[in-house]
């Protein structure tokens, strides 16, 4: 019972990573039908710019506040990662428009081998552990066989902040000018330019969106993990990618539930069956949705036009 | 890696006769500056790990060299695209006149001159190399670099046909390359069954693979199809490093048998080769043998591809890939033709797997990572996907480039001596599959020969076709 809400509350927090990464997927998915395949090292990159900034302001700036310093890093690091989001959007998405299907995909894969390659290149190759952040835990109750079921600080404040903005990002798809061109360029392109939205301009916000989104993601992992390589960004985006499908592609809500789901299935798959084949069952849970229920929990089945 | 805008460009008929360079110029800044605002932090501080601690290193030195190189580019792009777009408002008479499928000839040139002359070269490559360098022991790291070059030419034709041909794209191909390597490790070290038999059966093994991954994903096109292929390469990977008890884990399979030349192995003693044909011993004998033998297991590739294209099964191919739904309303199954051109491209992989395997002796799950996917990937969508001598240019250039550059000394000058160009190389892989999307989607030779031909031959032009839509 105990372990069963220690890897709940794990879980959760695991989901909610999952979840912000996962909205990137599933924005473009919805908005110009492609799979951003970079979206993973984008968010690996992001947690790079967090790291960097942390050591600045901690070390050479001298701000020892903790959460003082996360929540500057937190700020550079979305308008940074965002520049990134929006740069590869510029160069290798946007030229794209009305080539064959698969160029996309292609050219999304060609910028993530970049993305990784050119961190490594910059960064060096080797783990980069963060200095100790946030280390408190309050301990919720006792088990009976001295099994504490904790929940830490730094947990509190991954779901804190997801939540958080969560709900600015709804705030901002829901009830703003940008986010009604957003869903109107997601119905129909063709018909939201002849409306006049800028649909250029629309489709390069929804990737800064995604990108300061997964930028969060990436610091938030800094946060838990406290270590990040050049590599990470592919398992992980992997992973979200799942979410999104799983939550039913190009539907925003479906994107963090699939998030929540996933790091669920992944936390209680490791407790309790084997901890070696875990990324295994992610990539089996991503075929099998692909496979038998490809437009997801939440999401609209896709009709083909001829 | 600045987009041109050569789109905006040609768009507007109307194009001022001078190139105005003040707005170039601005164009050039903001680039500049968007580069700086990039670099910072990822270029700009460089984490260093002394201990458990990490620290910084500031480079701002070489963030001022990357964009001063991206504004000086954007300024010469701007000056390009302007007399581009100056020349094509203002044609000739020549180009106003010029049919549009003229173009191919250029093709047809290259491929009358170019096919005798790479197969030339590399049926004639180890006698070149060993008349070049004086002796067979130093030609060993120029007969190695081609057997390489061959593995991935190889890999390259057998991913082709399943993108090239039939325009599924499989993200996971690695995987029965994978197959192949561990079918041959492990018959061969449980069994003891030798090279040749191997080499069928795993053949065989990686077709089969490919039919039971490709079964589920027949339904799902295009980007899914891609997903779930991925999807499949990393768990057959991630299998084979947990799955210690059969494969031995991470650490790999080593000691795998060599291969024999027809039953004679490559030994110095009595009974082996060189004392067979009175010959003296030499280990480079064996790299000869592994080098004909890859340059024949990709001529089979190419001879199979090439004969398949002009059978039902082939032409089937090339139309699922420019029409599913236009196909399916013909009459032609595609659930067998989908099948085929994943069972077939497989048994090539998994030829190239039980090479691999062979020439190195020793297997492990590292090998056969998504990169590699990506790379055979890079190889087909450089060479043109579809086009079989595209295929090979792309894999010497991408393979055997990186390797040339390093033997390089005046680069190593100029960069410093600890300056080694392999580390680039998956970076200046992305940035190509990113260039070649953007300028040349269909490949450095985007012309393909028709495989059916009525009276005359006449190659169709890249642009003519749109494949990729299954």
């Amino acid at each position: 019972m105990e372990i069963f809400v220690q890897q709940l509350i794990n879980g959760l927090t695991l989901g909610s990573i999952y979840g912000l990464i996962a909205i990137g997927y599933t924005m473009v998915f919805g908005i110009i039908g492609m799979v951003n395949f970079a979206h993973g090292d984008v968010f690996m990159l992001s947690a790079f710019i967090s790291l960097i900034f942390f050591l600045i302001l901690t070390a050479w700036l001298g701000i020892s506040s903790v959460v003082l310093a996360l929540f500057f890093v937190l700020i550079i690091a979305m308008v940074l990662t965002s520049l990134w989001g929006w740069t590869v959007e510029r160069i290798a998405y946007r030229p794209l428009r009305g080539s064959f299907r698969l160029a996309p995909l292609i050219s999304a894969i060609g910028v993530s081998i970049f993305l990784s390659n050119f961190v490594q290149v910059a960064q060096g190759a080797r783990n980069k552990p963060t200095p100790p952040m946030v280390q408190d835990v309050i301990v919720l109750f006792q088990g009976a066989s001295g099994y504490n079921v904790a929940l830490s600080y730094k947990q509190i404040i991954i779901m804190a902040v997801t939540a958080v903005l969560l709900t600015i990002f709804w705030y901002v798809v829901q009830k703003t000018s940008l986010g009604r061109a957003q869903r109107a360029c997601e119905q129909d392109r063709k018909m939201a330019a002849l409306l006049g939205i800028n649909v250029d301009r629309t489709i390069s916000l929804t990737f800064v969106i995604g990108a300061a989104l997964a930028s969060v993601a990436g610091t938030m992992y800094l946060l838990y993990y406290g270590v990040v390589s050049f590599s990470d960004g592919f398992v992980p985006g992997v992973k979200a990618f799942t979410a999104a499908v799983l939550g039913g592609i190009g539907s925003l809500p479906g994107a963090v539930l699939g998030g929540l789901i996933i790091g669920l299935i992944e936390t209680f798959w490791s407790a309790y069956f084997s901890i070696e084949y875990k990324d295994v069952a992610a990539f089996s849970i991503l075929a099998i949705v692909l496979i038998f229920m490809p437009s997801g929990i939440l999401g609209r089945p896709e009709v083909e036009k001829v | 890696m600045n987009a041109p805008s050569i789109t905006t460009t040609a768009k507007t008929n109307t194009v001022s006769r001078h190139f105005d360079m003040a707005a170039a110029f601005k164009d050039a800044l903001k680039a500049a500056l968007i580069t700086l605002g990039l670099s910072i932090p990822i270029l700009a501080y460089k984490t260093d790990q002394s201990g458990a601690d990490l620290f910084l290193t500031p480079r701002w030195g070489l963030v001022a060299i990357v964009c001063a190189i991206v504004f000086g580019l954007r300024l010469v792009l701007h000056a390009f695209t302007a007399s581009r777009a100056y020349a094509r408002a203002t044609p000739t008479s020549r180009q106003a006149t010029e049919p549009v499928h003229a173009m191919p000839s250029a093709y047809q040139h290259v491929s009358r001159f170019a096919i005798p002359f790479f197969l030339g070269t590399a049926v004639a490559f180890p006698v070149l190399i060993y008349l070049i360098q004086g002796g067979l022991n130093e030609s060993r790291y120029w007969v190695d670099l081609g057997i390489l070059i061959l593995t991935y030419v190889m890999l390259g034709w057998g991913l082709n046909i399943v993108v090239g041909l039939a325009g599924l794209l499989d993200l996971g191909y690695v995987a029965f390359y994978a197959v192949g390597a561990y079918s041959y490790a492990l018959l061969s070290t449980t069994f003891g069954l030798s090279f040749w038999i191997c080499l069928p059966l795993a053949g065989i093994l990686a077709a089969f693979w490919g039919m039971i991954l490709g079964f589920p994903v027949l339904r799902l096109r295009g980007d899914y199809l891609a997903i779930v292929t991925l999807a499949f390469g990393e768990i057959i990977r991630l299998v084979l490093i947990n799955w210690v008890d059969l494969t031995n884990g991470g650490a790999g399979i080593s000691s795998i048998p060599r291969a024999t030349f027809f039953g004679l192995p490559f030994t110095a003693g009595e009974g082996g080769f060189a004392a067979t044909f009175g010959l003296e011993f030499n280990g480079m004998h064996r790299m000869i043998f592994l080098y004909y033998l890859i340059l024949a297991l990709a001529l089979l590739t190419n001879f199979v591809t090439m004969r398949l294209r002009k059978l039902p099964v082939g032409r089937a191919w090339e139309a699922l890939r420019e029409d599913e739904i236009a196909c399916r309303s013909l009459g032609i199954n595609t659930t067998n033709t989908k099948l085929t051109a994943f069972a077939i491209g497989a048994m090539f992989g998994g030829f190239a797997g039980s090479f691999f395997a062979v020439r190195q002796g020793f297997v492990s799950p590292e090998s056969f990572n998504f990169l590699e996917s990506a790379i055979i990937l890079a190889i087909v969508v450089m060479g043109g996907m579809g086009s079989q001598i595209g295929v090979a240019i792309a894999a010497i250039v991408l393979v055997g480039g990186p390797e040339v550059l390093r033997n390089l000394t005046f680069l190593q000058s100029v960069f410093g001596s600890g300056f080694d160009p392999n580390e680039y190389r998956l970076l200046l892989f992305g940035m190509g599959m990113v260039a070649m999307m953007v300028w040349r989607p269909r490949g450095l030779i985007s012309e393909r020969e028709p495989s059916v031909i009525l009276k005359e031959r006449k190659a169709i032009s890249g642009s003519l076709v749109k494949e990729g839509h299954g």
